[in-house]
């Protein structure tokens, strides 16, 4: 076997770089975007080379701004009337072209529907390797310089690490909420560089005849407090104490697969494997036993309180803060005390004596 | 492919134990034949099955022959073993215009969003490309097929909300779970399913392969390390849960021993600038 494994070197001077693709609709980036933007300064950062961020679309220009202050070195931006909605044969071929002038290392992409069509279409032209939806990425330094792009497999019971030894530019998809954005810092400075779009749109076969946006989405993704229920809860009505809490905190409501499928409440607020990944602030699992299906997408967050009956649940060994009991009387009592605490604006316990309000 | 919800893992060697998990036709996958069957129903087009996979597959076949597939084509060969999605889709696109030398032109080829197994959505945008078949994935409803216009109307639901894309044709679709009810197999055709012998073609049958493009060869990624992931465990702090009251004031020193009030913009003060 071993003489079968040949250690070819291969030259990829050529390639430097790190380049994230910047997703955006109707000139909203996705945050997904500036998260990967932040690893991607740390890969960079690891690499001793420059972060390039590009934005497709129409009337994108302040995305570019965006861009730089959340990491980017140089931003590519193409911009015309023909590129508002994504479509897969446009931007592949744009991508295609800005990839074979500059170069990059590593290219990745959100693992959004857009993200790994896209993905998928510039790879296989490239043609290059492509790691989809990836959980962690990490650089070899010189001279490797390879991606260690590692992703779950087998329904998130193993960890695999691939490698892309072969071609350039190495090429991920990564999920959304697993990586943190860099705070926006809008004294960073950046070059903006103009694409020039080649495809008319008599030359695009696909036409997008309208965009529906989700009214009911709730923006799991970008919340800074979550407070999600699960099996625990015993039907939908206990939601309506979860909304209360999460009302009086300024949070969404999420909840575990289980009490979406039991109908409970809809798909859009599921955290987890099939369902968001999230990292807020702040997250209560209420009455959620902690599933590793639910864990995969909350234990990226900051801090995590758990309410449980069962002292042996899972969730205990995720959560930063415990309570065994009673959940139909503690969120209540929850919701009272964080209300009355926020009206009288007490002050935090090392400032104390300091802020008077 | 292997049903992966079946897989378990071997705690000794980190392997995957694969002996006895049931070999099951891709959810998806059966989405994209379902609708597949619906136009055939609709247009009398023709629907032809093709998977690459190890010689057990054949069973999946026969589901979709069952189902009411016309033909049911396997590809395999030790030579592509070990393929990623590059190599996959180069070999599944090959046997395409394979299928076209056979049974004439395909319009539509429908794909699975993704696999249960692999979970990358990659070889469908992958064959698109290679046969510059127009590519829409995705979709949770096929609206229109105009064989006429040669054109298709599709519904595509995305993260944050839903399309409506037209396009041309020849076209690949990736299904989603919504696209439609996968049918039940009638009788006559668990029978037809029963008594079928799959296509078989093997490397010998592509003399224009390109041997450099295929198994572990023709795939630039490879999987370096696998692992269990140690589950990312914290000190639990005990809150006491005695009376409401007590936890809830137990949970709000915590939030506020965390600066958490200030970092969430409740009350003025903790923040860098201030």
């Amino acid at each position: 076997m071993t003489d079968a494994v040949q250690v070819q070197e291969y030259d990829w001077s050529g390639y430097r770089g790190v380049l994230i693709y910047v997703e955006q609709r109707e000139g909203r980036a996705k945050p997904v975007s500036w998260q990967l933007l932040g690893q991607g300064r740390r890969l960079a950062d690891k690499l001793h080379t420059h972060l390039m961020a590009v934005v497709i679309g129409g009337q994108i220009e302040h995305l570019a701004k965006d861009a730089v202050a959340y990491g980017a070195d140089r931003v590519y931006i193409c911009e015309a009337p023909e590129l508002r909605d994504y479509r897969t044969r446009p931007y592949s071929r744009l991508m295609m072209q800005l990839i074979e002038e500059v170069k990059p290392e590593i290219v990745l992409f959100g693992a959004t529907a857009t993200g790994r069509d896209l993905a998928g279409a510039i790879a296989t032209h490239l043609p290059t390797g492509l790691t989809a939806d990836t959980t962690e990425l990490d650089v070899e330094p010189d001279p490797s310089r390879l991606l260690l792009a590692s992703r779950p497999a087998f329904s998130e019971k193993m960890m695999a690490t691939i490698l892309c030894k072969q071609y350039r530019p190495q090429m991920a998809t990564a999920r959304a909420g697993v990586f943190e954005a860099l705070p926006r810092d809008n004294q960073r400075s950046g070059e903006v560089l103009r694409l020039e779009s080649r495809m008319g749109e008599d030359d695009i076969a696909a036409k997008v005849l309208d965009f529906v946006r989700d009214q009911t989405s709730v923006n799991l993704e970008e919340a800074e407090v979550i407070v999600a229920g699960g099996r625990g809860l015993g039907g939908p009505d206990a939601f309506r104490l979860l909304e209360e809490l999460a009302e009086a905190m300024g949070g969404v409501v999420g909840a575990s697969r289980a009490a979406v499928d039991a109908g409970w409440i809809g798909h859009e607020h599921q955290v987890g494997q099939t369902g968001y990944t999230v990292r807020p602030k702040l997250y209560f699992a209420i009455g959620i036993s902690g599933a590793v299906q639910h864990t995969v997408g909350m234990s990226n967050a900051e801090l995590i309180i758990a309410i449980n009956k069962d002292k042996e649940a899972p969730i205990f060994q995720f959560a930063h803060y415990g309570i065994v009991g009673d959940l139909f009387q503690i969120v209540p009592a929850l919701t009272e005390e964080v209300k009355r605490r926020k009206l009288a604006g007490e002050p935090l316990a090392s400032e104390e004596g300091e802020v008077g309000a | 492919m292997p049903d992966s919800r079946e897989i378990r893992i071997d705690p000794a060697t980190n392997t995957l134990i694969r002996q006895g998990v049931p070999s099951i036709v891709n959810f998806y996958d059966l989405h994209g034949l379902e609708e597949a069957l619906r136009i055939k129903e609709e247009t009398g087009a023709r629907v032809t099955v093709v998977t690459m996979g190890p010689p057990p597959a054949e069973k999946s076949l026969k589901t979709c022959i069952a189902l009411g597939a016309d033909e049911a084509v396997l590809v395999t060969d030790r030579g592509f073993a070990g393929a990623d999605t590059l190599a996959t889709s180069y070999v599944l696109a090959k046997t395409i215009q394979k299928v076209e030398q056979e049974w004439g032109k395909v319009d539509m080829v429908f794909c699975g969003k993704q696999t249960l197994d692999g979970d990358t959505g990659q070889v469908g945008p992958g064959i698109a490309c290679r046969l510059d078949l127009e590519q829409l994935t995705y979709v949770s409803e096929v609206k229109q097929v105009d064989p006429i216009r040669r054109t298709v109307r599709v519904g595509r639901k995305l993260e944050d909300g839903a399309e409506t894309v037209e396009t041309r044709m020849p076209v690949l679709l990736t299904a989603l779970k919504e696209l439609n009810r996968v049918r039940r197999a009638s009788l006559p055709g668990v029978i037809r399913g029963h008594r079928y012998k799959p296509i078989v073609w093997t490397t010998a049958d592509f003399p224009d392969l390109d041997r450099s493009q295929i198994g572990l060869k023709g795939s630039p990624t490879i999987v370096a390390k696998t692992w269990v992931p140690e589950a990312k465990k914290v000190t639990c702090q005990w809150l006491s849960g005695e009376n409401a009251q007590a936890a809830a004031a137990g949970a709000c020193d915590a939030l506020w021993d965390n600066n958490l009030p200030a970092r969430l913009g409740w009350i003025r003060g903790g923040a860098v600038h201030d």
